[in-house]
């Protein structure tokens, strides 16, 4: 045990207060969204400083968002991005990230040097967008899936797991008259859930927030999702979008409606994050092994 | 068996492919969506990128535009942003790494000394939080709160200064940026270093104790070399990306009256490529960026090996 002398004990009062510190500055902010889109418009517009609680108290601000055809819109749109392209990402990754754990598979070296590669040396933005085009998903949903269907780094992850199986496993299912697919299927898929989970939660988050593709292959509104019509909200600070109300009342809810539009665009992530956090720590940890 | 081996390796180079395809024949097939997928997003443009040495227009397709040589490249060395693109990313990207990386380790090496573990589980779950949070969000919040009449603005205020409009000032962009991107990173990378300090053997440091090493002492000269590997490898992956870090970001925060300082070589290839449709141009603007990212990534690793062992490959 370590004796505490008292240069010790200040030490550690001192780190205590620090890191009391970060947190604060690490959650005021979203606090800070949280009180200010429960307040009344009106006395927001007036507040300086600090906000502690709501000022007043109103869903003026949620109404409103909740009446917005694109909000409602861009959520379906994510979704339909987040299911579909986490479920691609994952049966591919995994899939891929078997096959190259195989022993058996004399090329696996040549594979992963040339996935590796990937993440040292790319075309560009420009070459990747035309290819984009010339393959007919510019102006589709699938623009915001195929080109990032697969990340280097998730796979290297669920390979190293599928890795750590032991061989007898394998053998043993072969001598039962087993092919790869089945004991892919049957035996290490089952056998590496956990690593599935973190892989489902990393690639289920980057959709979930991937914006630029959107930006970049989308041009009908009707496809946007919900991150494209934030940015219009909060960066291009355009709250037009948000139909009813007269235009005084606009200016005045026009504050409160981005801090409701970040709440309800985060909130899946704010409500989930506290029970999936071990998760997230575990995919770090796995990536670790290998570094 | 051993004659069988034998015979195998003396089979030619097309029997071994043979074999190969036939023994792995459901491996490839589960292989074959990501190497599509690769082949397909990955290394075909990296061939299309030879349209930054043609006069590519959609019209005509790659193979049919004329070449051009290096007209874009000069176009691009000679043009008046040339400069401004160069040293506006060099400072992102390396002010950037110099606060950013390290803050991470420090935060590792605090959180270690807590003892009380609630404690730590706390700081840790709240700290991880921003890394999750989609970077429209974080950045709508940081333009809202650096307006003139936003919180920062109100606390400067509170305290007697004059308010500043950060994000219309070219001196203040890099500095909500870096901060901001370490207020977002800062928790989540330390994760790394935690569990690697947690599996530095524990008689490592009872010894030291025996040896009359303080708690200090202990840290300088078990915890750091501990964690050294790990810095060391995140280093070059850092490095190898340092010039083609957070543009969605700096898309995102920056506007016109910034681009002084604000506009990176990537953010320059989006608005000539993308918004411009200047495809040759911009494409020898990008295979430009790649080709010193890779230069990076290869020196450093080559540096790292030499002095100190650690590297990638």
């Amino acid at each position: 045990m370590i004796k505490k002398t008292p240069a010790r004990k200040a030490f550690l009062i001192c780190n205590a207060i620090f890191l009391v510190f970060l947190c604060i500055i690490t959650l005021y902010p979203i606090l800070f969204v949280l009180f200010a889109s429960f307040s009344d418009p009106g006395l927001m517009m007036k507040h300086t400083g600090l906000l502690l609680k709501p000022e007043g108290f109103s869903l003026e601000a949620y109404r409103a968002v909740m009446q917005n055809p694109n909000v409602w819109r861009g959520y379906g749109n994510t979704l339909f991005v987040v299911l579909i392209g986490t479920f691609l990402s994952l049966m591919t990754t995994a899939m891929a990230a078997y096959a190259l754990s195989r022993r058996s598979m004399a090329t696996r070296r040549f594979f992963m040097l040339m996935i590796i590669f990937t993440m040292m040396f790319s075309g560009g933005l420009i070459p990747l967008f035309l290819v984009v085009r010339d393959i007919g998903l510019y102006n589709t949903r699938w623009s915001l899936i195929l080109p990032v269907m697969v990340n280097a780094t998730n796979l290297t992850i669920m390979r190293t797991s599928f890795q750590e199986l032991p061989v007898s496993l394998e053998e043993s299912a072969k001598i039962d008259g087993a092919n790869d697919l089945v004991i892919f299927a049957r035996i290490c898929l089952p056998l590496c859930k956990a690593t599935m989970a973190v892989m489902c939660l990393y690639y289920g988050v980057a959709y979930w927030n991937s914006w630029f593709q959107a930006s970049i292959y989308l041009r009908r509104r009707e496809l946007f999702p919900l991150q494209l019509i934030l940015r219009e909200i909060l960066i291009m600070n355009d709250t037009s979008s948000m139909d009813g109300g007269s235009v005084g009342d606009q200016e005045m809810i026009g504050e409160t409606i981005k801090y409701a539009t970040i709440i309800i665009s985060t909130l899946p992530i704010l409500v989930l994050y506290p029970f999936l956090q071990k998760y997230f720590v575990k995919g770090v940890m796995i990536g670790a092994v290998k570094g | 068996m051993p004659v069988k081996e034998t015979r195998t390796s003396k089979k030619s180079l097309m029997q071994r492919i043979r074999r190969e395809l036939v023994v792995n024949r459901y491996n490839f097939l589960l292989l074959a969506p990501v190497l599509l997928y690769y082949i397909l997003f990955h290394y075909w443009p990296m061939y299309g990128a030879q349209i930054a040495f043609r006069d590519y227009s959609p019209a005509k397709g790659i193979l049919s535009s004329p070449w051009v040589g290096f007209q874009y490249f000069q176009q691009f060395f000679t043009s008046y942003y040339f400069g401004r693109l160069i040293v506006n990313t060099v400072k992102l990207s390396v002010f950037n790494l110099l606060w950013g990386f390290p803050a991470p380790v420090l935060l590792a090496l605090l959180l270690n000394e807590v003892t009380h573990q609630g404690f730590k589980r706390v700081v840790q779950t709240i700290t991880y939080l921003p890394h999750f949070i989609s970077l429209v969000v974080i950045c709508g919040i940081i333009l809202d709160f650096t307006k003139l009449d936003g919180v920062v603005n109100q606390l400067i205020a509170l305290f007697g200064g004059e308010p500043i409009s950060f994000m219309l000032s070219p001196q203040w962009f890099r500095t909500v940026y870096i901060s901001t991107s370490i207020w977002q990173e800062i928790g989540w990378g330390s994760i790394i270093y935690l569990s690697t300090i947690s599996s530095i053997p524990q008689d490592l440091y009872e010894a030291a104790e025996m040896d009359g090493a303080g708690r200090i002492l202990q840290t300088i000269h078990i915890t750091l070399p501990g964690i050294t590997p790990t810095i060391t490898v995140l280093l070059i992956l850092r490095v190898g990306r340092l010039m083609s870090l957070g543009y969605e970001k700096v898309l995102l925060l920056y506007n016109e009256s910034t681009y002084e300082t604000a506009d990176i070589i990537s953010t320059y290839v989006y608005r000539r490529g993308i918004l411009n449709a200047e495809y040759s141009f911009s494409a020898a603007v990008g295979l430009f960026n790649s080709v010193i990212n890779l230069f990076l990534v290869v020196a450093v690793n080559y540096i790292s090996g030499k002095v100190s062992e650690n590297s990638l490959w």
